[in-house]
């Protein structure tokens, strides 16, 4: 079974990768890749109050959403959503569970809010007033994988443009000892069903036992295998060397995605 | 939508394990919820605890998966002969075409909650024992099912914190449609646990009494843990009358608030029309609506806003969260299974608790049971972060 989706925007924010434009000279192996923390930009389309309380999830995944849309030309009020990370805010968590194990267990209603794995997804819809379908999924180290599976059933079935919002954060020690998540990585998506004008890539996908792509970069693949979110590079390496190819991505361990692009 | 079977279910709350039980306990109006004693949680509320969820062995294989989710989703699992159907539909279609897709909120972080008691004094690292893979992640319960299952096809947790549940028969649905998979596991796992207990509390959300789902005095959810199963397939030619239908979906977001739904429940209303909308159904068609109902006063006023505004006054409609307790990412899975049971039985379960309706909302709020022919019905599910999904089920029988 085959599924097919034009993707028409593209958002890209990691460590060393500041977004789409400049990141392709870097994916395509014109420029050396050269690693640095991710920055994070300010939600400035938030109201003041949450802007305040929102943590890097949020942050990440407005500025790689945003950055899709704005390349596509639309609104984001008017696509539906899949947002997919492979857990929840560590560093929000980290202090939940301190303060659970201390004496005073009284934590904030912002840190309860930032607790749940759709506050993203809730800051979103907020921001750009999107009142469309959501998809809120986790699959641990398949969660791109899962993301982009369920935004392409999206654009098949329901025939509709659907952002796939892809993104995780670092976790702080002690939890990092055991999910070792550097850094904070997204990438963004504007699937559609058709053809049109503002279509940059068409990408058709079906199920393989084929193993994954590893990228040539020994540093760029250091950031595919350690960020879940960017097991989806193979396929903008793709894109961003203009050339049509097929490429395997990583999902679960008995199955992964089989990519053929074609550029538009 | 083509309508789709739900062909097998069960469900295992506070209330009871499996089918037989949770229907007694409806025709009984007995309610789950009792006074907090769970772990040393010092809070003055009720909760809905599943007994005996911590002698569930795992199996060995599986034995890194150990966490009371994980524990209760098979417990869970093995009532009503689930995992015996599912080893049938494997038997029919084959491991990579049953998908898994399961809600949850909270999936295993009390064993994290646990673990951060036991940091090194000096290095401050967590117990060698503490496995955040299978236990703390929000996919650890879908994993567990897959791996359990030895399934091979799509499997993701949904994670849309108390639409979760409901959220998990769209992704089905879509993933059916496109001819991914032939079957899904879907519905929802949650246990409890100290985040949402004095989250929920911080928030000024939980009643010190069993919850009153709209009642004029309602102050505040009783938190529950639950795990609900079923079985999609496609629509054979030939059903029982009885069988029960996934008719319609609805799915919208309201881009309002992070813990307060719209005042209106503008939101919720688009749920339930694009849920009718998608059965090709008018709102007559519908004979009772499994409420959210959580008990807040803003969540309940909204709800009731969005029904009346959708449905008219006359609508049978209660929530069950009164016997349940709120059960979060499982909240969606348990009340689709009582939503069957009640197509299946003819029966309008009463809400529990309530003493006074809520003379503000203008509802058909069922307070005594009601036993007549049932042959659609829609269930409410809304989320933290304004996540709204209703899903609408009918009997075979009366298409």
């Amino acid at each position: 079974m085959r599924l097919t989706a034009y993707i028409e925007g593209i958002g890209l924010l990691g460590p060393g990768l500041s977004d789409w434009p400049s990141s392709q000279t870097v994916l395509g192996g014109k420029q050396p890749y050269q690693p640095h923390k991710t920055i994070l930009p300010p939600p400035t389309l938030l109201p003041a109050a949450e802007r305040r309380r929102s943590g890097a999830i949020v942050k990440l995944t407005l500025a790689t959403g945003l950055e899709a849309i704005a390349a596509a030309g639309l609104d984001a009020a008017n696509l539906s959503s899949v947002f997919s990370s492979s857990g929840g805010d560590g560093e929000n968590c980290h202090a939940i569970c301190e303060m659970l194990a201390s004496d005073d267990r009284q934590i904030s209603p912002t840190r309860f809010h930032n607790s749940v794995h759709n506050t993203a997804a809730g800051y979103w819809s907020i921001a750009t007033g999107a009142m469309t379908t959501s998809s809120v999924l986790s699959a641990f180290d398949a969660s791109f994988g899962a993301g982009l599976l369920e935004a392409l059933t999206q654009v098949v079935v329901d025939r509709t443009r659907t952002v796939l919002l892809a993104c995780d954060t670092a976790y702080p020690e002690p939890l990092y000892s055991t999910r070792p998540i550097p850094d904070a990585f997204g990438i963004a998506l504007v699937l559609a069903p058709q053809h049109s004008a503002r279509a940059l890539a068409k990408i058709t996908v079906n199920l393989t036992d084929a193993g994954a792509d590893r990228l040539d970069d020994a540093a760029l693949e250091s950031l595919r295998s350690n960020i879940p979110a960017a097991r989806g590079l193979p396929l903008l390496r793709a894109i961003a060397l203009r050339q049509d190819q097929r490429v395997v991505l990583d999902y679960l361990d008995s199955t992964r995605l089989a990519v053929a692009i074609a550029l538009c | 939508m083509n309508s789709l079977w739900l062909s097998h279910f069960t469900a295992t709350s506070s209330i009871g394990r499996g089918l037989d039980q949770t229907l007694a306990a409806l025709r009984q109006r007995r309610a789950g919820l009792v006074p907090c004693a769970f772990d040393s949680v010092d809070l003055a509320t009720f909760i809905g605890k599943v007994p005996g969820v911590d002698a569930v062995p795992l199996p060995a294989q599986l034995a890194d998966f150990d966490c009371r989710n994980n524990r209760l989703a098979l417990l869970g699992l093995t009532q009503d002969g689930f995992a015996e159907a599912v080893h049938a539909a494997i038997e029919k279609y084959g491991a990579q075409r049953v998908g898994v897709f399961l809600g949850t909120s909270t999936s295993g972080i009390l064993q994290a909650e646990l673990a951060y008691r036991r940091r090194d004094p000096v290095t401050g690292a967590l117990p060698a024992g503490f496995i955040y893979r299978t236990t703390h992640n929000t996919f650890s319960v879908a994993d567990f099912t897959r791996l359990y299952f030895g399934l091979s096809g799509p499997a993701v947790a949904v994670s849309s914190a108390c639409s979760s549940s409901a959220k998990v028969f769209s992704s089905a649905r879509r993933m059916l449609a496109a001819g991914l998979i032939d079957a899904a596991v879907v519905g929802g796992v949650d246990s409890l646990c100290l985040t949402t207990l004095y989250g929920f509390n911080s928030l000024g959300l939980v009643s010190e009494q069993a919850c009153r789902p709209f009642d004029a005095q309602r102050n505040g959810i009783s938190i529950g843990e639950a795990a609900a199963f079923a079985l999609l397939e496609r629509s054979p030619e030939h059903l029982d009358a009885d069988a029960v239908l996934l008719l319609g979906i609805g799915e919208s977001s309201d881009a309002y608030h992070m813990s307060s739904p719209h005042p209106d429940g503008l939101g919720a209303r688009m749920a339930m029309q694009a849920a009718l909308n998608m059965a090709g159904l008018k709102p007559a068609g519908i004979d009772y609506i499994n409420l959210h109902g959580t008990a807040t006063q803003s969540n309940d006023a909204a709800e009731g806003k969005a029904v009346a505004a959708v449905f008219g006054p006359d609508i049978p409609c209660s929530s069950t969260k009164g016997a349940t307790g709120h059960t979060l990412g499982a909240a969606g899975g348990v009340e689709a299974v009582i939503c069957a049971l009640a197509l299946q039985h003819g029966l309008l379960p009463a809400g529990l608790n309530t003493q006074q309706l809520d003379s503000t909302l203008d509802l058909d709020y069922v307070l005594e049971n009601r036993e007549q022919p049932v042959t659609r019905v829609l269930s409410n599910s809304f989320g933290f972060g304004g996540t709204n999904c209703s899903l609408i089920f009918g009997r075979a029988g009366n298409p």
